[in-house]
């Protein structure tokens, strides 16, 4: 049978040639996102600012939100978010932190619970007290803090510094600009926000680390090949792996986002965009070309090249000892 | 890489089969799988967002502990110097210690040694540890009592540890099935109830310390005049309704400690809701005494620092049982009794976190997981298939024993599953085809530089693993970190993902590298159909 073939064999694309042009771009589309994170903010969930969000499923459909609205005000609990979820009869209803400690979330519970009466039915109420709040939030930050330590660490040990500290600039490139996603989309951020974050990280590095692993076997066969050239030489072979995975994790990704439901969504979006946009994008584009930057391969013609030196000509096909294809073609039809 | 001796392979698909196995309990109905042996009952739990029910996290008030050993240590100190015939002054609670001024000088050496031996040697889990319970230092004629650090922190965990019996008692009392109670870090306590739907009740249950004493109703003044005046052995109480205050004498005759039951019931009188009470020997004797040195003057019934009755006594009670009366409803008296028989909590607990998912959002989020994943699945394997033809075959059986496999560690470890551990489920599987098509590729490769059929696919697997293991390792350290900073659905999460990549990482290295093995071996292709 005819074999799918979305990358085909021996792509020569020149992918280092943009290196002029995704260094700067990646970098102010960093800034942008550092300065999303500081002046528009993200939507934090109650898991790190504290505060009660209450599900409700209300009889009458689709549900009132007005008499909602005032019902809840009356109540005077401070700020507080009404939206409709999933559902026509489903409301999200959000109260801020109430200040007077833990005891202060349960009374401002049952006030609701009270006035809202058996107009509703509740599927889903959590409450966040604000010692419990600060815990989540330290613990978050220096989850992701850890991780990327961690990782950072075990890559010193199974390549060279230069590789550990590339693919901690383009990963750490990649949660910038997922932070900045989220900033944007206003989207829920909270535990699981985290976990979404994390797995980007762990799944991109994935990614990275079969490029490296690549540029390490091409860099000990091929003594005196130019920087650019082997780098996309690398990239290229990798290409069709890269391609097939992504699509994959991207359908299974699909999956959860049309079927998992609301209370899963924001972190199935996370993670799209995440691992199947940016995380593409800076395996191939930020954490190769960076090992140029960084030394490796200096020495080499193209290695570690003077700023203003013009780019290297476009890459050649591989000088290789091995014998040229034979006739037998790789495509096996079956008679 | 292809070669395979026969006990290599069949271990292989012998650990494969057993490890699927243990996910076997999961799909057969609760009374069935009663009559198996009991290593064999082993099944994967429902988070709380998928059954329903509630989570509760209650924080027992450390400071409410200390406070509780520096007045042990004052009264102590004031029993100790009494008995020892020195004359004191100014003894008082001051912020983390106690502090008596003792009048002698030459008293300072007796007392000092005579409070020292109110601290005691503290042990460990290994024994002794060489530190005692207070520091008895002296400083200008005043002996300062601080309790150390190791011996506050040994109080708390033991506050907790009561703690934790007497919320199982209440619960238990409530009738709420298969709650797990247990401890979470120094000083908190996790409650879950699954199917829990409305955790009002229980919430108030476990927020009432249900600290009873009985007490004598001070009458040498009135309440009003002791705001001003102040006297030293006696404290004004409120009352149950708003604005009643009593005077009661500190001293405290009877404690709640000495009851050994309480049952609600109605005063045959006037069919209120009562709660009648029994004593032990010991709390019968005390009441017995007290009662009968007080005919005729009204005794409080203290609950958590509140007088929830003050009658008088008419003849003294020598039975060691009585009644509480007052403003009961039939469900608050149902519940005091039930406050009563499981005991007083030692400290006051405080909810700082609760969760509660009702049954609907419960299932609908397990069909919303279901759904997900078979089209996940679907998709993948049907994309697999395309792209690899025979050999993308071979990689979805591969990821379907690696799904079952992730199944049968989670029941194994009676692990619970959550909504964000079946999406890790669903990641798993297209991040477990990854390791596949690295091989793949990599045959592609080989082949189209001239390698053979069986070399090509060697050399394949052989350059193939070496990235594999590199690639998932980092997932791997970024699933374990989020295993430990997460809690409850989140750490669901990192559980499936963590095991679903040791089990890609054992199905990649042996499940299909020996399903290709033998169809080498079988087929002994000249060609790739790669």
């Amino acid at each position: 049978m005819r074999l799918l073939r979305i990358v085909p064999d021996d792509t020569k694309f020149d992918f280092m040639r943009f290196r002029r042009i995704s260094f700067p771009v990646s970098a102010m589309l960093s800034i942008v996102a550092i300065m999303l994170y500081f002046f528009h903010g993200l939507n934090f969930g109650i898991d790190f600012i504290g505060g009660t969000l209450i599900e409700v499923q209300t009889k009458a459909s689709p549900s009132d939100l007005a008499k909602m609205r005032s019902t809840i005000g009356s109540l005077e609990l401070g700020d507080f978010q009404l939206q409709q979820f999933g559902a026509p009869d489903d409301v999200l209803i959000r109260i801020s932190e109430q200040s007077g400690g833990d005891e202060a979330q349960q009374a401002a519970v049952q006030k609701v619970r009270d006035a809202l009466g058996d107009d509703v039915t509740y599927r889903r109420v959590e409450v966040v007290g604000p010692s419990v709040s600060t815990e989540l939030l330290a613990y978050g930050t220096i989850g992701l803090v850890l991780a990327i330590v961690a990782i950072l660490i075990y890559l010193w040990f199974r390549f060279e510094w230069q590789f550990a500290l590339g693919a901690m600039i383009a990963n750490v490139h990649d949660l910038v600009l997922t932070v900045g996603f989220m900033s944007l989309t206003h989207i829920d951020f909270d535990l699981t926000s985290i976990a979404a974050l994390l797995t980007i990280l762990g799944y991109s590095l994935n990614d990275t680390v079969v490029i490296y692993d690549r540029i390490r076997e091409m860099l000990r066969r091929y003594k005196r090949m130019p920087m650019p050239e082997l780098l996309n030489a690398s990239v290229n072979a990798t290409l069709s792996r890269s391609i097939v995975t992504h699509v994959t994790v991207a359908m299974s990704l699909l999956a959860l986002l049309l079927f998992g439901g609301q209370a899963i969504h924001s972190f199935t979006a996370t993670m799209m965009f995440g691992v199947v946009l940016v995380g593409t994008y800076t395996s191939v584009f930020i954490a190769s070309p960076i090992l140029i930057y960084l030394g490796v391969g200096a020495g080499r013609a193209g290695g570690a090249e003077e700023p203003g030196a013009p780019p290297t000509a476009p890459a050649a096909a591989p000088v290789s000892s091995r014998p040229a294809t034979p006739p037998q073609r790789a495509r096996a039809r079956r008679s | 890489m292809l070669f395979f001796t026969r006990w290599k392979a069949a271990s292989i698909l012998i650990t494969a089969l057993v490890v699927c196995a243990f996910a076997l309990p999961n799909f057969f109905p609760e009374n069935v799988v009663k009559n198996w042996p009991s290593w064999a009952q082993r099944h994967i739990v429902l988070g709380l967002d998928l059954q329903g029910g509630s989570h509760l996290l209650l924080e027992v008030d450390t400071s409410a502990v200390r406070k509780e050993q520096l007045q042990s240590i004052d009264d102590d100190v004031l029993k100790v110097l009494r008995q020892a015939r020195i004359p004191f002054t100014g003894r008082a609670v001051h912020g983390s210690s106690v502090e008596v001024h003792i009048t002698h000088d030459t008293d300072i050496d007796i007392a000092l040694s005579k409070l020292r031996e109110l601290s005691q040697p503290l042990s460990g889990y290994l024994g002794a540890t060489g530190q005692r319970s207070i520091d008895v230092t002296e400083s200008g004629g005043t002996i300062s009592l601080t309790p150390t650090e190791p011996s506050i922190t040994g109080r708390v965990r033991q506050a907790v540890d009561q703690s934790i019996e007497i919320i199982q008692r209440r619960v238990n009392e409530l009738g709420l099935v298969e709650p797990t109670i247990q401890r979470e870090g120094a000083n908190r306590i996790l409650v879950q109830v699954p199917g829990l739907q409305d955790p009002s009740r229980l919430k108030e249950i476990l927020g009432k310390t249900a600290k009873l004493d009985f007490r004598m109703v001070d009458l040498s003044m009135s309440p009003e005049q002791a705001e001003q005046a102040h006297p030293a052995d006696s404290e004004i109480l409120d009352g149950e309704t708003p604005g009643q205050k009593y005077l009661i004498e500190k001293r405290v005759l009877v404690s709640g400690a000495d009851l050994v039951d309480a049952q609600p019931g109605f005063d045959p009188r006037n069919n209120d809701p009562v709660v009648n009470f029994r004593f032990n020997s010991t709390g019968a004797r005390k009441f017995a005494e007290a009662t009968q040195a007080n005919v005729g003057k009204p005794f409080a019934i203290v609950l958590d620092n509140k007088v929830i009755s003050a009658p008088v006594i008419r003849e003294p009670i020598l039975g060691g049982s009585g009644q509480i009366s007052g403003n009961f409803t039939v469900q608050s008296a149902n519940d005091l009794a039930i406050l009563l028989r499981a005991g007083a909590l030692p400290a006051p607990l405080t909810i700082i976190e609760e969760r509660t998912v009702g049954p609907g959002l419960g299932q609908d989020s397990i069909n919303a997981g279901e759904h997900a994943a078979y089209a996940g699945a679907a998709l993948v394997i049907i994309f697999m298939f395309l792209t690899y033809g025979l050999f993308g075959l071979f990689a979805n059986i591969a990821v379907a024993v690696n799904v079952a496999m992730i199944f049968g560690v989670l029941s194994f470890l009676n692990a619970t599953l959550t909504l964000p551990g079946i999406a890790g489920i669903v990641l798993t599987v297209g991040i477990a085809v990854d390791s596949n098509v690295l091989i793949y590729e990599r045959i592609r490769e080989e082949v189209r530089a001239g390698r053979s059929a069986i070399n090509a696919i060697d050399a394949g697997f052989s350059r193939a693993l070496a990235t594999i293991l590199d690639s998932n390792i980092t997932t791997f350290i970024a699933a374990a970190v989020l295993f430990y900073i997460g809690t409850g659905p989140v750490r669901g999460f990192a559980v499936t993902l963590g095991i679903g990549i040791i089990t890609t990482l054992f199905t990649a290295f042996t499940l299909t590298r020996l399903i290709v093995a033998y169809w080498v071996r079988l087929w002994r292709p000249r060609v790739v159909p790669i």
